[in-house]
């Protein structure tokens, strides 16, 4: 059955209006095939793959972005696309449960009908049909997995850890993980995944003085008679993007060179296939890819990109697949290699969106999780507000979760402007939510909340957005560190994103007058890397505000005036703040 | 291993003999530096660098490889190696081109040493990183951009 855009906002109404969840396979004959998981095995050698779960045991809403912008060559190219560019790249069907997952389109009205995503208890099911089919299948963990929610805070990352284990877990690579501390990450390397078999692997960790290997590089494994190495690339700027104190004693890097090298010896020790875990982020990975030979398939994270196929990237020696499978446990990548002889013949690759009302939840898993959050419930379940409005983070510049968090600090710390860090990791609310406070830990758990109340000059507060900006649309994708702008309170700005370093924002003002270069302003913000602070937690100076306000509603989103990037650049769309 | 070894060559000849020597009396510091070219390692720009160390205008050459990284994690102590395959390389100089003094080092390399140097550099802002190669009486250079942030906001 076909749908027009008008057709399928039609349906959307009346179901919503009528109360209609897709809970069925009957209800979902119109927009899904019934058999949406029926996926037949292809070929011989099998991988499942999810990453930056950010430690979502329940299922949840997340929105995809609409502006994801690619800079130079990656200019409109996946995964810059968003919106109809990137259904039509894929050839997904508008209107479609894919093109809910894979979108931010019609965003409230069809999380209504779809239900929400993820949720360990729904993707054990999901993960468990797939291995039927596929005997000795092994299940890959990107990371971004222990940190993103209350419990995984609260209970120092033992709530996911157990949570992977029981869902199968085989190979994990990590980012977030090391926000722990390196003794928590290697205690639970060392104990609870020694003892489950859990493999963890990053060839680009090694220790400062000595330059050695702190994590296995890779593992071989046979599966069906097929020698097979997965190598662990770790998110090569740890170190840099979050707090050094946390890892003192580890050098990260991208580690090009000795990636290569750990190829050949995978190659020269018979594996057949050669995968990468990665938590280099997409456009690292497409540059790696193209510096690398010897690599089948790049399994990708840390950018969040739901990119439905993979992009193949030539090499000197060959084709790599470079994958990257979204982010909050919305989707598992399946992907199955033919492996004739000495290599791979052909691969079949399949994003699923794990959607929770069609897979029914495992018990087991349900009930692992209960228990894990029994002794917070009624923490979680504390009611903040409610919104009328439509809360998400994702975007390269705001969203309205973080004009929230920017509009509290600034408000409760009376200051004239606020940083808040640009995250991609957060959960979405529908318009009539309650702001729980399980769902405001989702936008802020991390290992150093703290808030801070700077003096900062309009040139230091300018040095930080040049930073940033460069940090993301850096034209070296080597120089990328993943994130999305810095979310800024009170100052607008007009931003060009391919320009250089200190040349990318101007017009700045506060209240309608300029930001003077010498003269002080009062900046709130939180998340600092640097160690000491001692300010409120940034969840606690939320709380409160949200207590006393009560209902959220009417939210300025404030959003650059975007220049140099084109009015028809596919990584663009629906964009109320000004473009050129 | 590298920067163990460093520091304890530097414990043994430099703190050591030169120290004792300095304490007694025998030598001044300035006498002490005497191989020290104070032209080169005070200069305040590249050109001047170059000009202190007797180069002008080196060759770019594929034959000299920087390893460094990208972005650093620390700019107090930024590791840098040094690879040159050019034969009968003599010395290699290591260049931060933006921190106020740009030279940051130079290494004498005696009759068929292996062109290798590794060490750590400090820099205060992002900047080239340039290798400038002596070899057979002429220089030749190449250069790695390593960038200096911030920090924090990542993904």
């Amino acid at each position: 059955m076909h749908m027009n855009r008008r057709e399928f906002l039609q349906l959307l109404a009346v179901a919503a209006a009528s109360g209609m969840a897709l809970d069925s396979k009957s209800a979902l004959a119109g927009t899904a095939p019934a058999n949406f998981y029926d996926v037949p095995r292809h070929g011989n050698v099998s991988f499942l793959h999810f990453t930056d779960c950010h430690a979502q045991l329940l299922p949840v809403w997340f929105r995809e972005p609409n502006v994801n912008l690619g800079i130079g060559s990656a200019r409109g190219k996946a995964p810059h696309l968003v919106g109809q560019h990137l259904l039509k790249n894929f050839g997904v069907k508008p209107g479609s449960a894919e093109a809910h997952a894979f979108t931010y389109l019609d965003f409230t009205e069809a999380a209504k009908i779809y239900g929400k995503v993820g949720g360990f208890a729904h993707l054990k099911t999901l993960v468990d049909k797939m291995r039927a089919q596929r005997p000795g299948a092994l299940l890959l963990d990107g990371g971004d997995t222990w940190q993103g929610s209350a419990t995984s805070l609260w209970t120092n990352a033992q709530d996911m850890v157990d949570a992977c284990i029981a869902l199968g877990v085989d190979i994990m690579t990590p980012h977030w993980e090391a926000m722990f501390g390196a003794d928590r990450l290697m205690e639970i390397v060392n104990k609870d995944f020694k003892k489950a078999g859990v493999d963890f692997v990053a060839q680009n960790v090694v220790t400062n003085d000595f330059g050695d290997q702190v994590f296995k590089p890779y593992v071989m494994k046979e599966m069906n008679g097929v020698k097979v190495a997965v190598i662990g690339q770790a998110f090569p700027y740890t170190p840099i993007a979050n707090p050094r104190y946390h890892v003192p004693d580890w050098s990260y890097g991208i580690r090009d060179d000795s990636m290569q090298k750990w190829v050949d010896e995978a190659r020269a020790k018979g594996a057949k296939v050669v995968i990468v875990l990665s938590h280099n982020g997409m456009d690292v990975d497409l540059k790696m890819a193209r510096r690398v030979t010897g690599i089948d398939a790049i399994f990708g994270g840390h950018t969040h990109d739901g990119v439905p196929q993979p992009v193949k990237v030539k090499n000197a020696k060959g084709i790599t697949l470079v994958t990257n499978a979204g982010s909050n446990g919305k989707f598992l990548g399946v992907m199955d290699f033919d492996v004739r002889g000495n290599r791979v013949v052909s691969y079949k690759y399949r994003l699923l969106p794990v959607f929770s009302n069609l897979l029914p939840a495992d018990p087991a898993m349900t009930a692992l999780i209960k228990k894990v959050r029994a002794p917070y419930e009624a923490k979680l379940n504390e009611k903040l507000a409610v919104s009328d409005d439509f809360l998400y983070r994702r975007g390269n510049f705001n969203g309205t979760w973080d004009q929230l968090l920017v509009d509290a600090l600034m408000e409760v710390k009376g200051a004239d402007a606020a940083f808040s860090p640009g995250f991609r990791w957060g959960t979405t609310l529908l318009p009539g939510d309650a702001i729980t406070m399980e769902r405001l830990m989702d936008q802020t758990a991390i290992t150093y909340p703290q808030t801070t109340l700077t003096n900062m000059t309009g040139e230091t507060i300018k040095t930080i957005m040049e930073d940033v900006a460069d940090n993301l649309f850096n034209a070296d994708p080597y120089y990328q560190q993943g994130g999305d702008m810095v979310r800024v309170g009170g100052i607008e700005y007009t931003v060009n994103p391919n320009q250089t370093i200190g040349k990318r924002i101007s017009n700045m003002t506060l209240k309608g007058k300029p930001v003077v270069a010498n003269k002080t302003y009062k900046v709130a913000g939180w998340a600092p890397v640097a160690e000491g602070a001692t300010g409120e937690p940034i969840w606690d100076i939320v709380a409160s505000y949200l207590r006393d306000k009560k209902v959220i509603k009417g939210l300025k989103l404030n959003e650059p005036k975007i220049i140099g990037v084109g009015k028809s650049n596919p990584g663009i769309a629906d964009y109320k703040g000004g473009l050129s | 291993m590298n920067a163990l070894r460093r520091n304890v060559l530097k414990g043994a000849a430099g703190a050591g003999a030169v120290a004792v020597a300095v304490a007694a009396g025998l030598l001044k510091p300035t006498q002490a530096m005497a191989a020290w070219n104070k032209g080169a390692f005070e200069a305040r720009n590249v050109g001047d660098a170059m000009k202190g160390l007797g180069v002008s205008g080196p060759a770019d050459s594929k034959d000299i490889t920087i390893k460094a990284p990208d972005i650093a994690e620390n700019g107090a102590v930024v590791p840098v190696e040094v690879t040159s395959g050019i034969a009968g390389t003599t010395s290699i100089a290591i260049i931060a081109e933006k921190n106020g003094t740009p030279l940051v080092g130079n290494f004498n390399l005696s009759g068929g040493t292996q062109g290798f140097i590794s060490t750590r550099i400090k820099m205060g802002q992002t900047s080239l990183v340039r290798a400038v190669v002596n070899a057979g009486g002429k220089s030749y250079t190449a250069a790695k951009e390593v960038k200096v942030t911030i920090g924090g906001c990542g993904g």
